[in-house]
């Protein structure tokens, strides 16, 4: 997108803006009048705190801080007259409606291109305290309004012209054939002809009011995608596909939500954090493709990430727990219903609720809100390496460009755009093959599985003369038929659910000959005729960046000293109110809907009523670290200074040409001061999961260990440390073994927990000495 | 409380359907078939500006299918769409009241879906045919 694109984007949502912001003036000036005559009657209230409320909500988006400022002002006075912690008198009143004006004032302003001056909006906002004095009302700047150039239309008489235009449509089509059966004079014939062309033309205009392009839909998805995946520490690249596909203006609305919540989703459940894409063996940035196409007379949405797909098994297991179902019932579904389990109602798959998403109105509100509008939706679950959402939704009324074909006696229409292009078998560019059961046909060299219509529906068994290479998403084949026939433009209509269920059929249509005509399906076709196509995975278009050391963020801690700490161990960053931390059990505990965990603060909160918490997971357990603000995210450099005494800071680095602190993970989930030593060699034989690396080296490093994962060529390790579960390598080095559980399951067990700390450095000491 | 109902015959009874369930009654024109359908889709036909699918009613009763010369149909609005219930004959509209199905009465094939109750008509009962349960009539095919 260029900025120009962007630039004229940002008009049309001004434009709108304006539009609609003048409109609600108009309808709430009434209620305004009468609540400037009956301070009192709450009543009127809601329509302005509506009004000021949306303006506010549009500001943000349209950067627009002056409105903003101004309906925030007076949201915040109105909210409080709502709760009842104000009483609305005069002066209140004339102070909101001072602030309503100025808002008309500048909206008319930024429409005409003229520049208003601020200078007496502090006093507005000053004139909305508890203890302001009346003044007189300020006098509303003279309106320069421009001539406005667009209409707002009820999509209701949009829907009528449609249905009217669609109906003209066919009454042109029935005159036409009535005419070509009986000899009529040319005049006749070219009025027809003139009738037609103005139709057509009409037709086209028509459908464009209705249409937009899906851009519209498509076009808040980067921010969104961007703020969402800041909140939760994770790294994803977006890419969009299809946004020049129009579709109905009405059904871009109704999409937004549904959109919104699968996207928050694919950021909140799918893609994994850093560290678990890392220790998956997947590139660090995580893939979001967010695409759309048409398909017939449905337009198709379709969101795939890379992420860790659906745990269908966790999935029914939360169904059980929730008594959705009998646990013989659930063991006795297919996959795919279990997999279907996900639209149940009040069935999460995260077990903790977060900001992002979660809060129990979930997918089952996904499905019922695209299904109202005559959609549906479909997944497609590949456990570990993604999940691909497409919605399909009806173009509730579509004119298609299709190309005839004859099968038997019978024709059939397809859709243009699903047409590659139709070759002739006789020709030396075609062969046909048959490779074990399955036809195929190479088309100037190219090989694709064929499908002869006549056959699959039964209607000419012959080899068809004539192919027309089709192209789905999945992939080409070629459609053997007997004639091509026309090109027609058509109306087509969605079909019974007994035609659909046939799964090889769009839609129906009537076309000029008066007999109806059904629109074929190329993918349900291909689908019906049992094609396999090997899904072809778009190759990630962008090359990881190559990071020169550690990913780290560098945030202002809470005693203003500026840190750093490893990013992969930071599952988020969330604000919390303060008064979800207490001081209890001797520690500082945070907690988080229904469960606790620990936080780590290196100063008092103070008065702060919220405060940032970086969540640090290792995988298994969490906590929280308070900070005062996160700063960027930076590459640690590889030399560290290990820090002199105890706490948890594994040592200095500098960055930028300062000196950071850097905070020790291990030490953190240890709760374990950190302790000095000298500088042996210890080998960590590294399991994949970057727990070592992450948590166990800066505490080594810091206990004067210098920590290495292979050893360079003449070094000798002192000692070496293994996790339970992997296999010990071949070392010279005495080895430590650590488990993940506090106890030991046998008393002779020398192995030691990973997060004791003390034992850990002693161990490494007495083995060293050995 | 008595309500209107058309009397047709169906494969060779008589039976009669809600008015309220008919939009109208009419003679379809040509049927385009519509391959790999459900049996009892006889196919689509043009009315007016309109298609309707049209439904073989001998077929979807699990009966003999209506022969192909039946071109009389019932045409009735289902979920949004226009369907043609073929019958062989359509006798007139008349106002009756809705008795149950008497008890112990046994229905066979799709006269026990489709059939939801009985109207007397001179003192002769007729079945009343649910046209929703024969254009669904994948069960009750079956």
């Amino acid at each position: 997108m260029t900025g120009l694109e962007r630039g004229a984007r940002m008009d049309d949502l001004l434009q709108e803006f304006i539009a609609e912001t003048r409109e609600t003036l108009e309808a709430i000036a009434g209620e305004i009048v009468a609540w400037e005559a009956e301070p009192a009657d709450s009543a009127r209230l809601d329509a302005i705190f509506r009004f000021v409320h949306t303006v506010k909500g549009s500001c943000g988006f349209l950067d627009l801080p002056r409105l903003a400022r101004l309906s925030h002002a007076a949201e915040d006075v109105l909210a409080a007259v709502r709760d009842g912690k104000r009483t609305p008198d005069t002066a209140l009143v004339n102070a909101v409606l001072g602030i309503v004006d100025r808002i008309a004032a500048i909206v008319e302003a930024i429409d005409a291109g003229a520049s208003l001056d601020d200078a007496d909006e502090d006093l507005l906002i000053a004139a909305l305290a508890p203890d302001a004095q009346p003044r007189a009302q300020i006098q509303a700047a003279p309106q320069n309004r421009a001539a406005s150039r667009s209409v707002r239309l009820n999509v209701d008489l949009l829907d009528h012209m449609m249905s009217g235009m669609s109906e003209m449509v066919l009454a042109r089509n029935e005159l036409a054939r009535r005419l070509r059966d009986s000899d009529v004079d040319p005049q006749v014939e070219a009025a027809l002809e003139r009738l037609s062309l103005t139709v057509a033309d009409m037709r086209d205009t028509v459908t464009r009011t209705r249409m937009q392009k899906v851009d519209a839909l498509f076009s808040a998805l980067p921010r969104m995608v961007r703020d969402t995946s800041a909140e939760l520490a994770k790294s994803i690249d977006l890419v969009i596909e299809g946004a020049d596909v129009e579709l109905d203006r009405e059904m871009i609305e109704l999409m937004r939500d549904p959109l919104g919540h699968i996207i928050r989703n694919a950021i909140d459940h799918g893609i994994e954090t850093p560290t678990e894409r890392r220790a998956a063996g997947k590139p660090l940035t995580g893939r979001l493709i967010v695409s759309a196409r048409q398909s017939g007379n449905q337009i198709l949405i379709e969101i795939a990430d890379d992420g860790k797909g659906i745990d269908v098994a966790r999935i029914v297991a939360k169904a059980a727990e929730k008594r959705l179902y009998g646990v013989a019932e659930l063991a006795a579904m297919s996959e795919a219903a279990k997999l279907d389990l996900i639209f149940a109602p009040g069935l999460s798959s995260r077990d903790t609720v977060t900001a992002i998403s979660g809060r129990g109105v979930g997918m089952d509100v996904v499905r019922a809100n695209i299904e109202q509008i005559g959609g549906r939706i479909v997944l497609t679950n590949d456990p570990g390496r993604g999940l691909r959402i497409v919605i399909h939704v009806p173009l509730t009324l579509s004119i298609l460009s299709t190309i005839i074909v004859g099968v038997g006696a019978q024709r059939f229409a397809l859709p243009r755009q699903a047409i590659e292009e139709i070759v002739m078998v006789r020709g030396n560019q075609v062969r046909i093959e048959t490779i074990g059961d399955a036809a195929t046909v190479t088309v100037r060299g190219k090989r694709m599985p064929l499908v002869s219509l006549g056959e699959l529906l039964d209607l000419n068994g012959d080899s068809p003369p004539t192919l027309v290479i089709v192209s789905t998403r999945e992939g080409d084949y070629a459609l053997g038929v007997d004639t091509v026939l026309d090109t027609e433009e058509l109306v087509v209509k969605p079909a019974s659910p007994a035609v659909m269920a046939t799964g090889v059929y769009a839609g129906k249509t009537l076309p000029d000959n008066g007999l109806p005509m059904l629109l074929l399906d190329a993918a349900g076709i291909a689908a019906v005729a049992g094609l396999r196509f090997t899904p072809v995975i778009a190759a990630a278009a962008v090359v990881e960046e190559v990071v020169p050391g550690v990913p780290a963020l560098l945030f202002d801690d809470l005693d203003g000293q500026r840190r750093a700490i490893a990013l992969a161990v930071i599952d988020r960053v969330e604000p919390v109110p303060t008064e979800a931390i207490r001081w209890s059990g001797g520690a500082l505990r945070l907690s988080i809907g229904e469960t606790i965990i620990p936080l780590h603060a290196v100063a008092e909160l103070g008065a702060r009523t919220e405060v940032a918490v970086l969540r640090l997971t290792d995988g298994e357990s969490e906590m929280a670290y308070a900070i005062a603000e996160a700063i960027e995210i930076v590459a640690l450099p590889t030399d560290m200074a290990p820090a002199r005494g105890t706490g948890p800071i594994a040592g200095v680095v500098m960055i930028a040409g300062e000196q950071i602190e850097l905070v020790d993970p291990h030490a953190l989930f240890a709760g374990q001061p950190v302790t000095l030593g000298s500088l042996p060699v210890c080998l960590l034989q590294v399991d994949g999961s970057g727990w070592m690396e992450t948590f166990l080296k800066p505490a080594l490093e810091a206990s004067g260990y210098r920590c290495v994962t292979a050893l360079a060529a003449g070094e000798t390790a002192a000692v070496a440390l293994a996790m339970e579960d992997s296999p010990v390598r071949e070392t010279l080095a005495p080895v430590v073994t650590l488990r993940r559980t506090p106890t030991a399951e046998r008393d002779d067990d020398p192995s030691i927990y990973r997060y004791d700390r003390p034992a850990l450095i002693a161990a490494l000491a007495a083995r060293r000495a050995m | 409380m008595s309500e209107l109902f058309l009397v047709a015959h169906v494969a060779g009874r008589g039976v009669a359907i809600a008015a309220s369930q008919v939009e109208s009654v009419v003679d379809i024109g040509e049927i385009v078939a519509v391959p790999r359908a459900e049996a009892f889709v006889r196919g689509l036909a043009a009315l007016r500006s309109r298609v309707v699918t049209v439904i073989d009613t001998g077929t979807a009763l699990g009966l003999a299918p209506t022969p192909d010369d039946v071109r009389r149909a019932v045409i009735t609005i289902f979920e949004g769409h226009h369907y043609a219930i073929l019958v062989d004959s359509v006798e007139d509209v008349a106002p009756s009241e809705r008795l149950p199905l008497s008890s112990g009465m046994a229905l066979h094939r799709g006269w026990a879906s489709a059939g939801i109750g009985i109207v007397e008509r001179d003192g002769e009962p007729l079945l009343i045919l649910d046209l929703a349960a024969i254009i669904s009539a994948t069960a009750l095919a079956a």
